[in-house]
């Protein structure tokens, strides 16, 4: 595990080069994998071949495994009657856990949640560790200086039987953001800034590793949701390196460290960080105070503006197939070149998902609300990330001053952010929304995606409109 | 896993840039435990109108295009989501080969593990192809792996590259469990090591 040069290593050297367990002559390196979290959609076949090939798991220990993408959020979460084919993969989780002995969290359990959000909330995710997951925004534990990232089924099966994976190296990408971010504008305002900025393939091929002063003055859930959208940005993995907010957040929790194991583990992730002078294959440099609001006008999170811009024109674009792509998506998405995006009115508001459905979220949503009323063209959901954070708000008492506006206040899960059960828009319904995906039919088929923050997805529930909520 | 020798096939022209892995296959055909049937919902938004009729004009349902087993496509294909559905839907579908300027990353890794074949050509190249494709079930292109190289119609000949390893396990139909398992000592060794430099990341 130990590497004989000493040249200055970035936090993504380090947590690879801790991992290596083989180099190949071809470049690609056998890869040791801490943990692995599961989910009902991406498991089922990675069990099945497990099964018919005879094999074990390597280690049900590293291993957890949660429902969030196909649960019901209605009250009645107990009784509802799901779609048939959603019970059967809920079935299939439970029953393949069981067989293979995989700590499991049932759907009315008070844990239960999105795999993204439940992972560090149980200290599951911890910083140095490599985490992976069937499900893309495995970049979101990250912000713990993780290794994490998305795989497909295959891998999900190969990780299982293993507990490694083949890989070749990513390439380094340092974006710094410094200084101070302006009233009303957050993390999700960054991440959405940066994709703007590199665009959707801008980070393929790299991790992206997020520096500078306006990073660091992020909470842990702020580092979630800007590691949680690298994806959108083409990076498989986001990473923001551990300093003492990220061990307060991981200390106490259910499966973290104890006592002088905590402290051996501590003095560890305190090595983790970039040395001074390490390099990186490309660097980007932001102000925050450069950063307004952000909103999409689009179906590619890179159709991204500050909430102050008007539709753009694609006859203002040369390039020919740029030209079409923003034509094919203002036609999806019922826009005008030219039209102010505040005055885009909306129908359907979604806060919540591994991007937005923290307690910091629900906070900000709540402060937006409280002792306003939510537009009467506007049906407005709030969704928590985990049970643990919807018992959180209601002990804060943000649950009723939400609903006291007029928003509805559901059980959690991914619900509509990815509308895989009856959690959806209808055709051509438009949605300011905290997710992170606006593709086509995302949401729902036909449905519009706009992506923001929870405080301008607030915001725009009041006034029935997108709207610049530093001006609300 | 089938063996990806030599492929001589109908090529299809889809040239969309950022085509993701929801417009591949909706999340609506997800609700599956097996991994075939779905090459029915490949791109079943733009293929099919509301009423499940198929639209006349989407590529894969013009009658010189029913059997293609290579896309030609746009960059940045597979982006999003990291469901391995749509390399599957891909392949129930018939699809072999995609050929585009560029991947992202996930997609591309789960291509290889199904029998599919990535390849990255500069969109020059790619123009050509399209070009080619556009010529419907005339345009007959052979991807030759071994030799790592693509025949037009017309006999043009375009060479590519691959990362040798996926090459290896392609050309042989290997599954990568397999192989790796073949490893366990060594990785039992790095486990052993880790247990002791950090205990708090094991249980027992
Ligand atoms: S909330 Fe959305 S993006 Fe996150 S895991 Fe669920 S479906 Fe995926």
């Amino acid at each position: 595990m130990t590497e004989p040069e000493q040249k200055p290593k970035t936090l993504y050297d380090k947590l690879w080069q801790s991992h290596i367990v083989e180099r190949q002559d071809d470049g690609n390196c056998l890869i040791y994998i801490d943990r692995q979290i599961i989910h009902e959609v991406t498991s089922p076949q990675a069990f099945e071949g497990l099964r018919q090939a005879g094999r074990q798991l390597a280690n049900p220990e590293a291993m957890l495994a949660v429902p969030d993408h196909n649960v019901p959020t209605g009250a009645d979460r107990a009784t509802a009657i799901n779609a048939e084919d959603s019970q059967i993969q809920l079935d299939a989780l439970t029953k393949n856990c069981k067989e293979f002995g995989v700590e499991y969290i049932p759907m009315l359990d008070d844990r239960q949640g999105i795999v993204h959000i439940v992972g560090p909330e149980q200290g599951f995710t911890q910083p140095g560790m490599t985490i992976v997951c069937g499900d893309s925004h495995t970049s979101t534990h990250g912000a713990f200086g993780a290794l994490a990232f998305g795989i497909g089924t295959s891998e999900v099966e190969h990780v299982m039987a293993t507990q490694t994976l083949i890989l070749k190296p990513q390439k380094n990408m340092r974006i710094d953001v410094d200084g101070r971010l302006g009233a009303g504008v957050t993390a999700k305002d960054i991440a959405l800034a940066i994709i703007g900025h590199i665009g959707t393939a801008g980070g393929t091929g790299y991790v992206i590793e997020f520096t500078g002063s306006a990073i660091r003055d992020l909470s842990m859930e702020g580092r979630m949701t800007l590691c949680n959208m690298s994806i959108e940005a083409g990076a498989r993995s986001g990473l923001v390196a551990p300093d003492q907010k990220t061990f307060d957040y991981v200390m106490g929790r259910t499966k973290s460290p104890k006592g002088a194991a905590f402290e051996q583990a501590v003095a560890y992730w305190k090595s983790l960080p970039s040395d001074e002078g390490a390099l990186y294959d490309k660097e980007i440099f932001l102000r925050a105070k450069d950063i307004a609001p952000q909103v999409t006008w689009g179906t590619s999170p890179e159709n991204v503006l500050p909430i102050s811009g008007v539709v753009p024109d694609p006859n203002d674009v040369e390039n020919p197939e740029r030209k079409v792509a923003m034509q094919r998506a203002l036609d999806y998405m019922g826009l005008t070149a030219g039209t102010k995006l505040q005055d885009i009115s909306i129908e359907r508001v979604f806060i919540g998902s591994c991007t937005n459905g923290r307690i910091e979220d629900i906070r900000a949503a709540a402060a937006i609300a409280r002792g306003r009323t939510v537009h009467s063209d506007v049906a407005a959901w709030v969704v928590p990330g985990s049970g643990l954070v919807k018992l959180q708000a209601e002990e804060e008492g943000l649950d009723q001053i939400l609903i006291d506006a007029g928003f509805e206040w559901r059980e959690p899960g991914c619900s509509m952010c990815l509308a895989m059960n009856a959690d959806k828009l209808g055709p051509r319904e438009r949605c300011a929304s905290t997710s992170n995906r606006n593709f086509e039919g995302r949401q729902g088929p036909k449905g519009r995606t706009h992506l923001m923050s929870p405080a301008m997805a607030a915001a725009a529930a009041i006034t029935g409109r997108l709207t610049d909520v530093r001006e609300l | 896993m089938d063996k990806f020798l030599k492929l001589r096939a109908i090529a299809a022209p889809l040239p969309m840039a950022n085509i993701d892995t929801d417009m591949i296959i909706p999340q609506q055909h997800l609700k599956t435990i097996k991994r075939t049937g779905l090459g029915q919902f490949a791109f079943s938004n733009i293929r099919y109108h509301d009423d499940g009729s198929e639209r006349a004009d989407f590529v894969l349902n013009k009658p010189a295009y029913r059997q293609a087993q290579i896309l030609v496509t746009g960059p940045n294909f597979g982006c999003g989501s990291s469901r391995e559905h749509a390399p599957w839907a891909l392949k129930d579908f018939g699809f072999k080969c995609v050929i585009a300027p560029s991947f992202a990353d996930i997609f591309y890794g789960n291509c290889f593990k199904n029998g599919i074949l990535p390849i990255i050509l500069p969109q020059e190249t790619i123009d050509l192809l399209l070009d080619d494709a556009g010529r419907g079930a005339n345009a007959i292109i052979t991807i030759d792996l071994e030799n790592q190289e693509i025949t037009g119609p017309d006999g043009g000949k375009i060479s590519f590259d691959v990362d040798p390893y996926r090459r290896h396990c392609l050309l042989n139909g290997l599954d990568d469990i397999g192989l790796t398992l073949q490893k366990k000592d060594v990785i039992q060794n790095y486990e052993a090591k880790k247990r002791l430099s950090q205990p708090w990341l094991f249980k027992g």
